[in-house]
């Protein structure tokens, strides 16, 4: 006859339990004390993951083919709307084309490496950059720049910083499950923000459209 | 320490804590959004800055302008050309998606050698050597006539080229597909003493009487026809069509006249014998001589309505009433051409046609039919004969008339095919003749056969080697306007994207072909390259066709009208085409139909078949046209399979009825059951129906005059 059925012949299963809950009474203090271990344990390894692990495994991080001075540039052609201009149709020409580059570059003007990769990869092999592009929005957003360049009379540090200072590339960071940019969702990965450039969401356009228009603005104004 | 359910229950809790209170989860849910609106394996087209550029499009004689918008220099769209005299940005479904063509899943991307019944990728100098050594061979046998060569007709230079090498080769036997402007110009030739064009001025007549064209179904140049419908609800005029079956065109007619299929010329003759009696024709322009009244005695006499009546199964007060119509209008005109005008026709249906407008005095009249003289603007310089040229040359050509039709009959019928090799450029034969399986068994028969297209089409599947073309939108090239509009044109297309493959421009084919055979026929081709050649030869009107990308003749030259017209065509050889097969055995008629969705020898494209309706084609099954009298009494039902038989073929498709279509008749769809087995989308859809179809030959043109064959029904 097992334990069980020997206190079962004996009494109700009511003086199972008592006896069981008398075992545990002289250990419950530590019982509870390993599930708050585990549970802090758990805590700290899947909060520190997700903080800094995490927005590491997100995002792979690619280098430009080659590195771009936008200060140097800016120091020499102008405003940025010396090369990232608008066509006479309206639409905005985004990243220059090795047609517009070769302008200049037809030869090797200077004596950084970066321009000898440009002239001997691309120039001379007749082949576009294939630059990786920072502020590339979803296929499924349809952007202006008109709209807000010319129209709104927006400058381009609002949405694109202080990208005409800068002296070098960082590299750029691409989400593993959607494809785009880090620049997009922001550096900070919960989304925070300080200047109106660091983030490029959804929710960071209808902020501004809302605080300039009154209006958040409707689905198919951006998602034709 | 013991390790027990609470400390598993503490571990789960802290790590949902853990995770809850960091990025991870919002973050992720935020990605698996975006990523779920934005599949990684969606193509995306790029984005960049949008031109457009301006060329011709080549798919129909239309001769259509066309505006390529592209994107960074990749076509993505096509456009009429706003303010062009032909099509003023109007365009057709098949210009519309012409970009489909450039990607078509059966083009050919490099030459082609086939060695033992298999192809073999080849290099152009391969493919090129191979064509050379086997037309070297024919000539040094002494047989440089039985090399023949086919193209779809005779205007502008690429055609021109191809000329030249089958007489530089020694060969007499250059032939072109049939169309309506062969009989159209044959029929103006016998009737006015006087070679010509033909142009039909639409826009400016208040009644048009169809005789079962295709007038908005893409005859002549579609997308100038489609204005001149429309434009007719501005400008009141008025279309009757006569045609067995309600077409699209009968539709959208002011009157239908639904005459027996194959009497359209019997109705013609008897309103002319109408307009005669009742002295309602233009006196002023027609000399009362021996000629006129021969013919009017014949009509009058031959052509009685009350006779006619039978014939046509159109009563007698309806032929006068129509006849009336017509002597009312100020500018009447009558058309000829069935369905889209890519068969040569009766003579007597067009001559019948003619002698109507004739009759009201439209010849050369504004708002009536054009006989128009066309200079192509060409300078072709002199050719070298060597001697197996000449021998060759100085045989008789193999089949008299120019007809392939003829030309594949003699193949068939003969042991050993009198051809030895042929040349095949942008047509179709195995495809869009009628019998188009015993075409397919006379061409297996040629030895030789050289394919220019750039499709693996019915007849290429059919060739030793293959020396693909671009297709138009990748070449430069002077399109003469063929259609029959009163308009002279002579456009340059030009160059819309780089070649996609290892093709050549058809031109500069021909020319590494003539320079691979060497001798006097590399030396009639002088020219490096076909631009060269293009140049050279149009030196006459190249600075404005150039500069302007067309030559349009600001007023078309016009060939005198003969005031005695020489009716005798109508009066001998003028027995009517019939439909082959015997009454009792074939009970019912079969007629082929047009549509605007469907094109003839090159496939259509997927977006223009995904157009068609599935009455025409559903999956891969084709249907027939019955009247529901007639499928009474055969006991069918809408969506039954049924076998088509004529003395020609047979074909399974499926039932649908309509009423429109006369009892006793039944019609199928041309441009269907392509044999291409590459292209998914149109191959192996429907049945074609020139398998079931005969070619009947005219008495007076030597052309195909079939317009339909008798058949019977039965259910599978």
């Amino acid at each position: 006859m097992s334990k069980l059925e020997e206190k079962t012949e004996n009494g109700s299963t009511d003086s199972l339990e008592t006896g069981v809950s008398e075992e545990q009474k002289a250990e419950g203090d530590s019982g509870v004390g390993t599930g708050v271990l585990f549970f802090i344990a758990a805590f700290a390894v899947c909060f520190l993951s997700g903080w800094l692990l995490f927005p590491n495994l997100l995002y792979s991080k690619k280098e430009q083919p080659f590195s771009f001075n936008h200060a140097l540039h800016v120091e020499e052609m102008g405003g940025c709307d010396s090369c990232h201009y608008f066509r006479e149709d309206g639409s905005f020409a985004g990243i220059p084309k090795l047609a517009q580059c070769v302008d200049c570059h037809a030869e090797v003007m200077g004596d950084t490496e970066d321009e000898a990769i440009f002239v001997a990869e691309y120039v001379e092999k007749e082949k576009e950059v294939p630059w990786l592009i920072y502020s590339e929005q979803p296929d499924c957003v349809f952007f202006s720049h008109s709209a807000h360049v010319v129209g709104a009379q927006m400058d381009c540090v609002s949405c694109h910083g202080h990208i005409g200072e800068s002296t070098t590339m960082k590299p750029y960071e691409e989400n593993r499950i959607t494809g785009y940019s880090r620049d997009i969702w922001g550096k900070n990965a919960w989304g925070f923000k300080k200047n109106s450039w660091d983030r490029m969401k959804m929710d960071d356009c209808a902020e501004c459209h809302e605080k300039e228009t009154g209006s958040k603005g409707a689905c198919f104004q951006c998602h034709k | 320490m013991k390790v027990d359910r609470r400390s598993f229950l503490g571990l789960g809790l802290g790590a949902a804590a853990g995770v809850a209170v960091s990025p991870a989860t919002w973050k992720l849910m935020d990605d698996s959004s975006i990523w779920t609106q934005n599949w990684p394996w969606t193509p995306v087209p790029s984005d960049g800055e949008v031109t457009f550029d301006e060329t011709v499009c080549g798919l129909c004689s239309g001769n259509c302008g066309i505006s390529v918008r592209k994107i960074d220099g990749r076509p993505v769209k096509i456009e009429g050309t706003k303010g062009h005299p032909i099509n003023d940005g109007g365009v057709c479904l098949h210009g519309l998606c012409a970009l489909q063509y450039l990607h078509d899943p059966s083009r050919i991307k490099s030459p082609l050698i086939k060695i033992d019944g298999a192809w073999k990728k080849a290099t152009w100098e391969e493919a090129l050597a191979h064509a050379a050594k086997a037309l070297g061979d024919i000539r040094k046998a002494g047989k440089a006539n039985a090399i023949a060569c086919i193209t779809e007709n005779d205007k502008g230079t690429i055609p021109g080229l191809f000329k030249r090498l089958t007489t530089v080769l020694g060969s007499n036997n250059h032939y072109t597909m049939n169309t309506m402007g062969k009989t159209w110009s044959n029929t103006i030739e016998a009737i006015n003493g006087t070679k010509a064009d033909v142009g039909f001025d639409l826009k400016n007549s208040d009644l048009i009487l169809s005789f079962g064209t295709g007038f908005i179904e893409g005859w002549g140049s579609p997308v100038y026809n489609f204005q001149v419908n429309a434009q007719r609800k501005s400008s009141g005029a008025k279309l009757i069509q006569v045609e067995a079956r309600l077409s699209n065109t009968a539709a959208g007619a002011d009157t239908w006249v639904p005459a027996k299929p194959g009497t359209e010329a019997d109705l013609a003759l008897a309103i002319c014998g109408v307009l005669i009696t009742t002295g309602r024709y233009d006196k002023k322009t027609i000399q009362n001589d021996a000629a006129f009244k021969a013919f009017a005695k014949m009509v009058q006499e031959q052509y009685a309505p009350a006779k006619m009546a039978r014939i046509t199964g159109i009563d007698v007060a309806a032929i006068q009433k129509l006849a009336m119509a017509f002597a009312d209008a100020k500018t009447p005109i009558a058309i000829a051409g069935k369905g889209k005008g890519d068969s040569a026709g009766s003579t007597r249906e067009f001559a019948a046609v003619y002698a109507l407008n004739c009759l009201v005095g439209n010849i050369n009249a504004p708002g009536g039919v054009w006989l128009m003289e066309k200079d192509p603007g060409e300078v072709w310089p002199s050719i070298e004969m060597d001697a197996m040229a000449t021998a060759g040359i100085t045989q008789t050509k193999l089949v008299g008339t120019d007809s392939v039709d003829n030309l594949m009959a003699m193949v068939t019928a003969s042991a050993t095919s009198p051809v030895e090799a042929l040349l095949v450029y942008n047509a179709n034969p195995c495809y869009t003749l009628k019998n188009a399986k015993a075409v397919t068994e006379a061409v297996k028969k040629i030895p030789f056969v050289i394919s220019f297209s750039s499709y693996m089409d019915e007849t290429t599947q059919l060739a030793n080697v293959v020396l693909p073309s671009h297709m138009f939108l990748e070449r430069r090239e002077d399109l003469p306007l063929l259609g029959p509009v009163p308009l002279d044109i002579t456009a340059l297309s030009q160059p819309m994207i780089a070649p996609l493959f290892d093709t050549r421009h058809p031109g500069d084919s021909v020319l590494s072909l003539a320079a691979a055979m060497a001798g006097s026929v590399a030396a009639s081709f002088p020219w490096e390259t076909y631009d060269a050649c293009l140049e050279a030869v149009k030196a006459p009107v190249w600075e404005t066709l150039s500069e302007s990308g067309a030559v349009v003749k600001e007023s078309v030259t016009l060939v005198e009208k003969t005031d005695s017209m020489d009716f005798s065509l109508l009066l001998t050889d003028a027995a009517a085409i019939e439909a082959g097969g015997d009454e009792a055995s074939y009970p019912l008629v079969l007629i082929p139909v047009d549509n605007i969705r469907l094109t003839g020898g090159i496939a259509a494209s997927p977006f223009a078949v995904k157009t068609v309706s599935d009455t025409v084609i559903k999956g891969t099954d084709g249907f027939v046209e019955i009247n529901p009298v007639t499928a009474d009494k055969l006991r069918l039902s809408q969506g039954d399979k049924v076998l088509v038989t004529t003395p020609v073929g047979s074909a399974t498709v499926k039932v649908n009825l309509f009423d429109g279509i006369m009892p006793g008749v039944v019609a199928m769809a041309q441009g269907l059951g392509h044999a291409m087995a590459e292209n998914l989308y149109v191959g192996g859809k429907g049945v074609n129906v020139n398998e079931l179809l005969g070619p009947v030959m005219d008495a007076i043109s030597g052309l195909d005059a079939a317009w339909g064959i008798r058949a019977k029904i039965s259910k599978v």
